[in-house]
């Protein structure tokens, strides 16, 4: 349904007074979602994540450059294409209510986004009606104004607002930091529930835990890059493949919450290899001469050079 | 000691969202704090650092009252470190609010010196929690509150931060308290753990 291939986002600065400086903020990132499937994409803030959404719904500020390719449903993605779509075909999940207007009672909202992805007034209505039923929001809740939702009503109205536009490709943007265990796992259930009608979703986290719970593969992301796409499996499993991977799962709490030291490198100051040398212990000479590329190992890319031993 | 006595608090006209709390939290003791979404946890965590007055009840830190000026001996970091920045200071200068944390502090927290001159949305959410986690490490605070501190992180960035602080508050003697819906979070850091809906089914 959706394949991104070597995206790269490059931002014009200013750095002091009037000179200018490119910065590229994603290199080789790549990620592939089928009709039906959950990926979810982890990583550390600031690895690309948000981007990559903005991206796939054509929504970059004006000073980003693109290179590499987006595809969706086998035709490529521009600019033009991916305004006609987006809010239609292909909807966001917002991180917050704070994407809501607060002004506006929550029911009209829901009932717009349904109308603009191309139902009629009446036809919009119902859906809006059916889809607020489906998810447990008394009728009463359309009335209401966004700041008068608890946490987990707020995140039910915005699934709502993905699920009315009809759109084949959701992406839910870190839809669940901060949730009592409850919202959290309830928010999960939605997303798989619209898998299973064979939309295609992406899940963008930080919460590794969350992701396995729902996800059939996970797309790993570091300064910008598409570092591993394993399978949900792999990681209780032991089978996951790249240095960071690992560390990211042995950081968990429930696990050993022993956390590896230093920062994903900044993109101003990006290696010439392999970007997570300066923090891996399997390093050797040859990591830092070239990014390396995708190998399959165990059934599944990773960017390792090392990671089949 | 940071004591709440027979804490309460409401907003004028609304329901209690705390009453008759009681807590107290000895120097080097980590306390988690953990319940649903509207029990009163961030609620009783800017009472307990002077941000919300108490309507019954009173904050007693190391024998005194809350300061109402000067350094707060109570400090709180929140969940999203964007809104607690002046956004037009520099990273630097927001570091040296109180005193410039050293060298040594900022290096563990991976905090890079390239940001000292950026502003504050030029950093990532997990960049700028770093920041606001260094700003309070500092010989002025006593007590530590982390309201849902590393919710917005990833696990390494989450257990570098706590690895950080809970080294810092035992070499300091300071008192944390750990506000969290992550069990698995509270049980590792935690010498022991409130939880709100067995508080208010005692009320």
């Amino acid at each position: 349904m959706l394949s991104v291939q070597n995206l790269g986002i490059t931002f014009t600065m200013y750095d002091r007074g009037l000179t200018q400086k490119q910065l590229t903020v994603i290199t080789q990132l790549d990620l592939d979602v089928k009709a039906g499937e959950v990926v979810a994409i982890v990583g550390a803030s600031g690895s690309g994540k948000s981007l990559l959404a903005h991206a796939i719904l054509g929504i970059l500020p004006d000073n980003a450059k693109v290179s590499g390719k987006i595809f969706f449903k086998g035709e490529l993605l521009t600019p033009q294409r991916s305004s006609n779509l987006r809010g239609k075909s292909i909807a966001l999940i917002p991180q917050s209510i704070g994407y809501l207007d607060p002004l506006m009672q929550v029911g009209r909202q829901v009932q717009r986004t349904a109308q603009l992805s191309g139902l009629s007034q009446s036809a919009a209505k119902a859906a809006v009606a059916r889809t607020f039923d489906r998810y447990g929001l008394a009728p009463i809740v359309q009335r209401l104004y966004p700041f008068q939702l608890s946490g987990g009503m707020a995140r039910r109205v915005l699934v709502s607002t993905a699920v009315v536009s009809q759109a084949e490709l959701v992406i839910a943007d870190e839809p669940t930091p901060g949730l009592h265990p409850d919202v959290v796992k309830e928010t999960l259930n939605h997303l798989r529930e619209l898998a299973s009608e064979g939309k295609g979703v992406i899940l963008i986290t930080h919460d590794i835990e969350a992701a396995l719970q729902i996800a059939d593969r996970v797309a790993v992301f570091y300064a910008g890059t598409t570092i591993e796409i394993a399978h949900a499996q792999d990681f209780p499993s032991g089978k996951i493949r790249h240095p960071y991977t690992q560390a990211l799962w042995r950081s968990l709490p429930q696990n050993e919450f022993i956390p590896i030291s230093g920062s994903q490198p900044s993109p101003d100051a990006l290696p010439e290899g392999c970007l997570f040398s300066d923090r891996c212990p399997w390093v050797t000479p040859e990591c830092l001469l070239d990014r390396p590329p995708f190998l399959q190992v165990r059934g599944a890319p990773v960017r390792c050079i090392h990671a089949g031993r | 000691m940071l004591v709440g006595e027979q804490l309460a608090f409401r907003y004028p006209r609304h329901d209690w969202i705390l009453r008759d709390f009681e807590i107290a939290i000895a120097p080097g003791e980590v306390v988690g704090l953990f319940g649903p979404s509207g029990f009163g946890k961030t609620t009783l965590s800017k009472l307990l650092a002077g941000y919300l007055t108490p309507t019954q009840g009173r904050v007693i830190v190391d024998n005194s009252p809350l300061p109402d000026r000067g350094c707060c001996p109570v400090q709180l970091i929140f969940q999203n470190p964007e809104l607690t920045v002046n956004p037009r200071w520099r990273i630097g200068k927001i570091l040296a609010e109180k005193q410039m944390p050293d060298r040594f502090l900022l290096d563990a927290l991976g905090i890079h010196p390239g940001w000292l001159d950026r502003y504050p949305h030029e950093l990532s959410g997990g960049e700028l929690q770093r920041i606001a986690v260094a700003r309070v490490l500092n010989p002025a605070t006593r007590y530590l509150i982390a309201d849902e501190m590393t919710a917005m992180l990833d696990a390494n960035t989450q257990a570098l931060i706590w690895r950080m602080v809970l080294d810092y508050a035992r070499s300091q003697n300071l008192g944390l308290l750990v506000v969290s819906h992550e069990a698995a979070l509270i049980k590792r850091v935690c010498d022991r753990a409130i939880d709100l809906v067995q508080v208010s089914a005692l009320i």
